[in-house]
């Protein structure tokens, strides 16, 4: 097994994917504390249009990925609230996206083996020029977020009191909505537009169940991203399955099985009216 | 440019987009009046998986995205209002979804091509007998729809009051949701998984911003739905591009005009009151 | 001799572990305007419930003109407190009322003159005639529960059902809607149940009014029962009521 580790492709893997699910567990933590997953879901479809219109504009897809989430990244950041209610809109806007997605892949390939390597993740064949970018995005983001890191967390936790004592709450609004569309970018590489749910929130909401300390929770998240990508990717050369179907399957298990569990073993504190509508 | 319409494909892609957008018209209205375009969303995620393990078993797509939508769909009827909060679950439910669909396509040979298929929509491709079992599904469903209409709508509006007057909203609930499912797995063949909602909720949307009265509204959704579908095949069948690019371009781009010329709409009405 | 329409002998009621009415009796009359009142959680909504068939109580009797609560019994006609509604909503004002006509029957509406005369008339009554065919999400509070209101009657109920009404509307509109409903029921000699937590916009319109609190009820004019001493014995915790310029408080309740 250990053999596999002197080829290169399987060494870029690992390094790219070590560094992606840092980023990505810690980021994740502070999207599932701002409850934007909607959002950071709606980055990832267009992920998807940027990667492929970036093939046909003869980008590599990670530019092109780039390109596109942080534009519509900073979108988000500028409309903040306005959008958050308007999930029809939002979907209408996406599904847009998507359609138009799905037309420069048909501009660019007339077979589908580019769209899977797009929405399923590509992991195992990052480029010299992707890797170096990835590192250099990243190092970036991370010195980023270090910097910003205790005002992030106090406007994310209260974002008013947090306004009072001065912090710029819009402008970290912006700039950690660009961290996102970054981060989801670099986690399309790994998994696909389609199951950067799993990568991006499923350590960082099951961590935050197991602790309310935020440094604590942020620990645990990257330990849980850290174990679900490692573990994906060892079982997918294994079996010589897609990486990404792992990774993936191996967060969500672990997050239904510790939330929902969770739920049902404490005790509610809030006990809800009597005549509560139950209709769907 | 007309002669295209000569081929039987392209009838049978005109003839099934038909029945769909008839049904996805009705079923995205009531979706958008009881709150629940997420559970749109989440059916298609979860007919993935379904489609894919059909694909894998060498069965039809359809039947695996029948079979998948209409258990989840009870599903989600039954457990209520309880997981409309829950996005994080949902979409952590969904992203498996679509990776046990991912595995399932990969264990078959040809997957990249499924995968595309069943994602993005393969209407142009839909056989003689995939039209029939269409047509058939949209009827029933139609009816039921005919049916329950105005029970469905009042505990659509108010649930307290309807099951007051002796409407079985529970039944009901779980009743249209199996609606739902058929109608996203019906759906899927013309746009694919990710697009569902440019013919399921766009028309409705659209037609709900323009028209007050929820038959007329429900009418204009299904005239809109007919129009983005056949306008696409056509001009997808001369081009070469792909249909559900072109529903999906139409369905947004009439939304978006009638979001921006609404509100003066709205007041030319107030002042002619 | 006045008619019993509603008649509760020692009505319990439990969800889950949780004891919500214990030991009701109450007798109302026909034509009585009667105004509940007690804290959030007292089981003011529940009872009405009860009385819908929509909650069966653990024991005890309850009889509504002289039979068990069931649920689509047109006799009875129910507003729940409006809601906010989406402004899109593709549902007009006469459409709402139109469910109190034939919502719970299968099928489809199709378009007839006797149809379109009983909501015109139901909205004429609730003087809403005019915003017919205006979409319901634009709408005010007020307006919507006009609306609920003409539902409610649609199916010329002997008693009407109103879950707090007022709430969330200003003292003008909900003086108006105090105004509408007595003058409806009046005229049409129905038994009214209205859920408030305020009793002054009713002091001049309610017969008798029924406290609820701590499981328990209490039950008379409102000068009987809004006293210091009722209160404090039905939430078996000092209550202090002052009476002053022709109004009614109460303090402590909350607690």
């Amino acid at each position: 097994m250990l053999e596999l580790f002197n080829h290169q492709f399987i060494q870029y893997a690992f390094i790219a994917g070590t560094l992606i699910s840092i980023i990505c567990a810690i980021v994740g933590y502070f999207v599932v504390l701002r409850s934007q997953a909607f959002a950071a879901e709606s980055l990832s479809c267009v992920g998807f249009t940027g990667a492929t219109g970036a093939a046909v504009f003869g980008l590599s897809s990670l530019v092109g990925t780039f390109f596109f989430t942080i534009s519509v990244a900073l979108g988000f950041g500028v409309f903040g609230k306005r959008i958050r209610d308007r999930d029809i809109e939002v979907g209408m806007v996406l599904s847009f996206a998507l359609g138009l997605g799905v037309l420069f892949l048909k501009l660019y390939t007339s077979n589908a083996t580019e769209a899977v390597g797009i929405l399923f993740g590509s992991i195992l064949s990052v480029t010299t020029n992707d890797l170096y970018l990835s590192l250099f995005t990243e190092a970036v983001a991370f010195i980023v977020l270090v910097i910003i890191f205790r005002p992030l967390l106090f406007a994310s936790i209260d974002p008013e009191v947090a306004e009072a004592r001065g912090v710029p709450i819009t402008l970290l609004g912006i700039i950690f909505m660009v961290l996102v569309g970054i981060t989801i970018a670099e986690a399309i590489l790994v998994v696909g537009v389609l199951l950067v749910f799993a990568l991006l929130i499923a350590p960082a909401a099951t961590a935050q169940h197991m602790s309310n300390r935020p440094v604590t929770g942020i620990i645990i998240s990257v330990v849980l991203g850290l174990l679900f990508t490692w573990g994906g990717m060892l079982l997918g050369l294994f079996f010589h399955v897609p990486v990404s179907f792992f990774i993936a399957s191996l967060a969500a298990l672990a997050y239904l099985v510790t939330v929902p569990l969770h739920h049902f073993i404490t005790p509610h504190f809030y006990n809800p009216q009597p005549h509560q509508d139950n209709e769907i | 440019m007309f002669d295209v319409l000569q081929y039987s494909f392209i009838q049978n892609a005109f003839i099934a987009s038909f029945f769909v957008a008839i049904i996805a018209a009705i079923v995205g209205y009531f979706l958008l009046i009881r709150g629940l375009t997420f559970a749109g969303h989440a059916l298609s995620h979860i007919g993935f998986a379904g489609a894919a393990g059909a694909v894998l078993l060498g069965v039809d797509p359809v039947v695996g995205l029948l079979v998948f939508t209409i258990i989840a769909g009870i599903g989600i009827g039954m457990l209520g209002r309880v997981l409309k909060e829950r996005d994080v679950t949902i979409g952590i439910f969904l992203t498996l979804a679509l990776a046990l669909g991912i595995l399932f396509l990969f264990l078959y040979k040809g997957y990249a091509e499924q995968a595309y298929s069943i994602l993005f929509g393969t209407i142009l491709g839909i056989s003689a007998l995939n039209v029939i079992i269409t047509a058939l599904f949209s009827i029933v469903t139609f009816g039921i729809l005919l049916f329950l209409f105005r029970p469905l709508l009042f505990s659509s509006f108010d649930p307290e009051v309807a099951e007051a007057r002796g409407v079985p909203i529970k039944v009901l609930s779980v009743l249209f949701l199996v609606l739902v499912a058929i109608t996203v797995s019906m759906s899927v063949q013309v746009v694919g998984v990710l697009l569902i909602f440019t013919l399921l909720v766009g028309p409705a949307a659209t037609s709900m911003r323009l028209v007050k009265n929820p038959y007329l509204a429900i009418g204009v959704a299904i005239i809109l739905g007919i129009l983005y579908s056949w306008v696409g095949i056509f001009i997808a069948a001369q081009t070469n591009l792909p249909v559900s690019f072109f529903i999906a371009t139409l369905s947004f781009g009439t939304y978006l005009f009638v979001r921006l010329v609404e509100p003066s709409v709205y007041r030319i009405q107030k002042y002619n009151a | 001799m006045q008619k019993l329409v509603i008649d509760l002998q020692q009505v319990q009621l439990t969800l889950g572990n949780r004891t919500i009415l214990n030991d009701i009796t109450i007798s109302i009359y026909e034509g009585e305007f009667i105004a509940i009142l007690g804290p959030n959680g007292a089981g003011k909504s529940t009872l009405l419930k009860l009385l819908l068939g929509l909650y069966k109580s653990t024991s005890g009797k309850i009889q509504i003109l002289g039979k068990s609560p069931r649920k689509g019994n047109n006799e009875i006609g129910y507003a729940p407190q409006h809601r906010t509604l989406e402004a899109d909503l593709a549902l007009r004002a006469r459409d709402v009322v139109g469910f109190g006509l034939d919502g719970n029957k299968w099928g489809i509406s199709l378009p007839n003159n006797h149809r379109n005369n009983a909501i015109n008339n139901a909205l004429k009554e609730v003087d809403m005639l005019y915003l017919a065919d205006m979409p319901v999400g634009k709408l005010s509070g007020g307006e919507q529960q006009r609306l609920l209101i003409a539902q409610a009657l649609l199916t010329n109920p002997r008693i009407l059902l109103l879950d707090e009404p007022l709430s969330n509307l200003d003292i003008a509109h909900a003086q108006a809607i105090v105004t509408l409903v007595t003058k409806i029921a009046r005229s049409r000699n129905i038994t009214v149940l209205l859920v408030t937590h305020d009793i002054n916009p009713l002091l001049s319109s309610v017969d008798r009014v029924l406290y609820m609190a701590n499981t328990h009820s209490a039950i008379g004019k409102p000068e009987e029962v809004i006293t210091s001493k009722q209160l404090s014995q039905l939430y078996d915790s000092p209550i202090e009521v002052i009476t002053t310029k022709g109004r009614i408080f109460v303090i402590g309740e909350e607690i």
